[in-house]
């Protein structure tokens, strides 16, 4: 029975506004959540529990403000709610949050590992496949679908469709919405939650060899061209050919 | 000069025209780059030939067959000389080249859409705010497409390495596309349609102006939980795609937050909608105050008499 880890990240909630001030971003008064992506990599995760059993232990690197997030998870029905970090830690690059989320993983004993597609905060996508090769693991990434028996058979877009895969050794997935529809949270599972305890640990970590330099607003566009009518139609499509260039 | 190692990016069998794009954002860097193309027969690399690009190396291998990650990231390893890797952020190559960065023990910078010397910068929160970062060494680099200029053609100087990867997962089955139109993650143009276009049967007017521009159809994330038959895989947004085509189109879509993070980056923004204070108008290049019932009929017709 399957040892599944699922990595779940604190971020701003997607309708926050991001605000800079000085050279950084001003996340002081925005709202945390589950990143969106990493919900649908718990739900997969569940599924696959109760499709062949095993448990299911959420893994986070922050420090102590993303213990509500392995609450969240619990509450929704993780067994295990695990933190790594080490109070040394500041601004690392991916290379280190994956050196220590590998190790991280290797202590759990973990055999299948799900994470989001993306965070919502970089948007890069890295962790997935960078854990994976650093654990000398299988990758599927994006997936939309997920069936699961002997091994792990799971549905990921390739180009003009999508490729159905199967996974039969230990593997990380990270995963797309799909047409998974992500469990609540229920009382049980809230009142669980509140009593569970964060099991901390820490790992070694590279130091970073990329530095953030500034973070910005992005670029203000200037003010565009404005036509009231359907007929204006025809005025926007030529200027999309001759002054755009577009089509 | 630093050397640079160019992952091609390949699209039915050739080169795609964002390969030629790296080669100047691996110029930018100052760094003198190889071209390195993952394939099954050697005779594509013909096409990986750049003015500024030192050499082509065709990384030949039965692995490049469908994509597996571990081992096309182990082939290309084993194949390219250390550097700086630079890949187009498509979802297979930014896949791919966050694993060689870690196989590396490199870091790896995402989605680059501006180069000034070894500092990078890159959207992060979905494009509400940029982030600018320093390399220190090599490292492994992604670039949207559509934002460097293409380098000149040249005759490529190849050679081939015949290369094996053990292959981590079995593809049992490719289930192509039921519509030959293009997904809006690989479109230069997409037309999308929000909630404004009334019933999800009406986006059969977006399609007909797609089907004129070879354009994708995509979606607003409001579009998409109220009707079941639009499907996520065509969701523009923050927990959609993320696109930064040439041309834009919205129609019926206000322009939330969340739609906007997806689709900021597009080169340039038609808005089409009849609430003339809808906050996607402040985002457009070329706005149309009206309903799409008035809009889109000569949209399609003069865009058809352009294009024929």
């Amino acid at each position: 029975m399957p040892n599944i880890v699922v990595l779940v990240k604190r971020v701003p909630d997607t309708n926050a506004r991001i605000v800079v001030s000085g050279d950084r971003v001003d996340l002081s008064a925005v709202k945390w959540v589950i990143s969106p992506y990493d919900e649908f990599a718990i739900e997969t995760a569940l599924q696959h529990k109760e499709a062949v059993g095993g448990s299911v232990t959420a893994l986070t690197l922050g420090p102590s403000e993303s213990d509500k997030i392995l609450k969240d998870a619990k509450a929704i029905g993780v067994d295990e709610i695990v933190r790594v970090w080490d109070d040394s830690w500041s601004e690392m690059d991916s290379n280190s949050v994956q050196s220590a989320l590998a190790q991280a993983i290797t202590n759990l004993g973990a055999e299948v590992v799900y994470c989001g597609k993306t965070s919502a905060d970089t948007g890069a996508g890295s962790t997935g496949p960078g854990v994976a090769e650093r654990l000398g693991w299988a990758s599927v990434s994006n997936i939309i679908d997920a069936k699961f028996d002997a091994g792990i058979t799971v549905t990921s877009p390739v180009e003009n469709g999508s490729a159905i895969v199967s996974v039969s050794g230990n593997a990380v997935i990270s995963c797309d919405k799909g047409n998974l529809k992500v469990r609540k949270p229920n009382v049980k599972g809230i009142m669980m939650a509140k009593r569970a305890q964060v099991n901390v640990v820490t790992a070694d970590a590279p130091a970073s060899s990329v530095t953030i330099v500034s973070q910005t607003p992005p670029p203000a566009k200037p003010a565009g061209k404005k036509y009231e009518g359907g007929s204006s139609a025809e005025e926007v499509a030529k200027l999309l050919r001759e002054e755009a260039n577009v089509i | 000069m630093s050397e640079s190692i160019i992952i091609a990016e390949t699209s039915k069998g050739s080169i795609a025209p964002v390969t030629a794009e790296l080669v100047s954002a691996a110029l930018a860097l100052g760094t003198s780059p190889t071209v390195v193309v993952p394939c099954t027969d050697a005779s594509v690399a013909d096409g990986a030939g750049y003015e500024g690009a030192t050499r082509t190396i065709a990384v030949k291998g039965a692995c490049f067959e469908n994509y597996d990650a571990s081992s096309w990231a182990a082939a290309i390893d084993a194949a390219a000389p250390s550097g700086i890797i630079i890949a187009a952020a498509t979802p297979q190559s930014k896949d791919v080249a966050a694993r060689i960065a870690a196989r590396r023990g490199l870091s790896i910078v995402q989605d680059v859409v501006a180069i000034d010397g070894m500092n990078l910068t890159s959207p992060i929160y979905s494009g509400k705010a940029m982030q600018t970062v320093a390399l220190s060494g090599d490292a492994a680099i992604s670039v949207r497409a559509n934002v460097f200029p293409a380098a000149s053609s040249n005759s490529a100087n190849v050679s081939v390495v015949d290369q094996s990867g053990d292959v981590g997962t079995a593809v049992q089955e490719i289930i192509a596309r039921a519509s030959a139109r293009l997904d809006v993650s690989e479109a230069n143009i997409i037309i999308s349609g929000g909630r404004g276009m009334g019933t999800p049967e009406n986006f059969s007017h977006l399609e007909k102006i797609a089907d004129v521009l070879g354009a994708a159809v995509g979606a607003s994330r409001a579009a998409v939980d109220t009707w079941e038959s639009i499907p996520h895989s065509m969701q523009v947004g923050q927990t959609g795609k993320t696109v930064n085509p040439n041309l834009y189109i919205a129609v019926g879509i206000s322009g939330a937050i969340q739609h906007l993070a997806g689709m900021r980056s597009s080169k340039y923004i038609v808005a089409v909608n009849k609430d003339a204070d809808a906050p996607i108008f402040a985002h457009a290049d070329y706005g149309i105050v009206a309903t799409w019932e008035e809009t889109l009929p000569v949209l399609e017709s003069a865009l058809a008499s352009m294009m024929s």
